[in-house]
């Protein structure tokens, strides 16, 4: 089981220097948000930077790992190093998780340019993990050039991968609705790039031409902004000459990185990913910090039982016990 | 500092493409609460290894229904040794004869499931072991 087998400074110099065990462990022990990974997090965040973070979010079965397997291709063409977050959902019963994402990656088993970290949801909604962010850092400090973030199968709501990602990818497929589901809000807002992947099936041309005006419809707020792109692809075909729209994929996301950075709206991408990121510990502490500071008084118990006898409810409890210690008696 | 979850690495390696009991197998150690990552056909030791360092796996677990266990069992054992993966534990599941299990365990296997091995088997050896070697 996961064992630190150095000390944490050890373990990061370790990381730092390319050592794929120690990466790997420290990325379980956040993972498993061990006693650690806050020690662990403050030593890896400032290196943790200048790695072009690409989302890649959409249904599940809509093609996200196979379009993610063209792309680490593409980029590794390019001379570029390249790592993967790749979630997939956990059972809400047995907690366990069949991490299937890999193995659409397999034309990069052997390639030492490429680092792929499966990830289960471990309940945590949003369409990543509660670490996804954490490891994005991680893999920024390892070096590498890429770090693709590839969501579970997202439907309408699951939208954090915007936090993390610099540009991110929508993948569609024909024959999911209308144009109404098009002009949506929710996940069809947060799309720098909207794939249509299975171009070839009936009733791409339709949808395709639902979405431009979908996204026609939406434009005209702010006039220096982005217009998200429609590409539309063929990820999978039996015949390799029948695979479309890769290059056009690639094109489309050199392009928005050439906008967010001529227009500076990089500095603003990365500051919103600084807030949610600030926003997600400091709600985890306090969590933290609260329930320790009430376990073994037996308050929490009592607090329940007021509620559930209708002496006060959840609100005022939360106001009573934050204001004691936000006086600073217990947080030290 | 033990782990939350226990992580399975599944796999096939070489060119036998019976992967139903591979499937089933992950599946199962998945509603027996594991992460297990699947890999899938057609792999080679150097990748298989490779995966469970990347994902940080306490477990391999190869299937074997091709006759192929005494060829590729080593070449596994070797990469595992090559990356210093001491601890992580090596089980091969499938259709093997008997008497080749206890030359399997010499090459360096630590426990066979052949047909017909129960699910909880399976799920007791790992959950009793892991984190145990090396």
């Amino acid at each position: 089981m996961a064992r630190l087998k150095d000390s944490p400074d050890v373990m990061v110099r370790k990381m730092l220097s390319g050592d794929r065990r120690a990466a790997s462990r420290l990325i379980t022990m956040i993972e498993d948000q061990s006693e650690l990974s806050n020690e662990l997090m403050k030593l890896i965040y400032p290196h943790a930077n200048g790695s072009t973070v690409i989302g890649v979010t959409g249904s599940g079965g809509s093609g996200k790992s196979t379009l993610t397997d063209h792309l680490i291709r593409k980029f590794r063409a390019l001379g570029k190093r390249v790592a993967v977050v790749a979630v997939d959902p956990s059972s809400p019963f047995s907690g366990g998780a069949l991490l299937g994402d890999r193995i659409r990656f397999q034309g990069h088993a052997l390639d030492d340019g490429v680092y792929i970290r499966s990830m289960g949801s471990r309940g945590y909604l949003g369409g990543l993990a509660r670490a996804s962010n954490d490891v994005v850092r991680i893999m920024e400090a390892m070096g590498f050039d890429v770090v693709i973030v590839e969501t579970l199968g997202a439907g309408q709501d699951e939208i954090d991968v915007i936090h993390v990602a610099q540009t991110c990818l929508l993948v569609l497929t024909p024959g999911m609705g209308d144009d109404i589901q098009a002009m949506k809000a929710g996940i069809m807002e947060i799309a720098d790039i909207i794939v249509l992947n299975k171009a070839d099936l009936d009733g791409a041309e339709m949808c395709l031409r639902s979405l431009q005006a979908a996204i026609h419809c939406a434009l005209g707020q702010e006039e220096q902004s982005w217009i998200p792109q429609v590409v539309p692809t063929v990820a999978y075909a039996s015949r390799l000459e029948d695979i479309r729209g890769i290059d056009e994929l690639v094109t489309a996301i050199q392009d928005h990185q050439l906008y967010l950075h001529e227009s500076k709206a990089v500095e603003e991408v990365k500051a919103k990913r600084v807030e949610q990121e600030l926003a997600l510990v400091f709600k985890d502490e306090v969590e933290r910090l609260v329930f320790n500071g009430l376990r073994g008084t037996g308050k929490k118990q009592r607090y329940v039982e007021a509620i559930l006898e209708g002496k006060t409810e959840p609100y005022s409890v939360v106001e009573e016990v934050l204001a004691t210690f936000l006086k600073g008696d217990v947080v030290k | 500092m033990s782990k939350q979850k226990i992580k399975v690495i599944i796999t096939k390696v070489g060119l036998d493409g019976h992967d139903r009991g591979a499937k089933v197998v992950a599946s199962q150690l998945k509603e027996a609460g594991m992460e297990v990552v699947y890999l899938g056909m057609y792999q080679r030791p150097e990748g298989i290894v490779k995966a469970a360092i990347e994902e940080d796996a306490d477990v391999i677990g190869v299937s074997y229904l091709s006759g192929e266990h005494l060829v590729y069992t080593p070449l596994v054992v070797e990469e595992m040794k090559r990356h210093e993966l001491d601890d992580v534990l090596l089980i091969a599941g499938g259709s093997f004869p008997p008497e080749d299990i206890p030359c399997m365990k010499e090459m360096g296997i630590d426990e066979v499931f052949r047909g017909g091995s129960l699910t909880k088997d399976i799920v007791d050896y790992i959950t009793e072991n892991v984190g145990k070697k090396g």
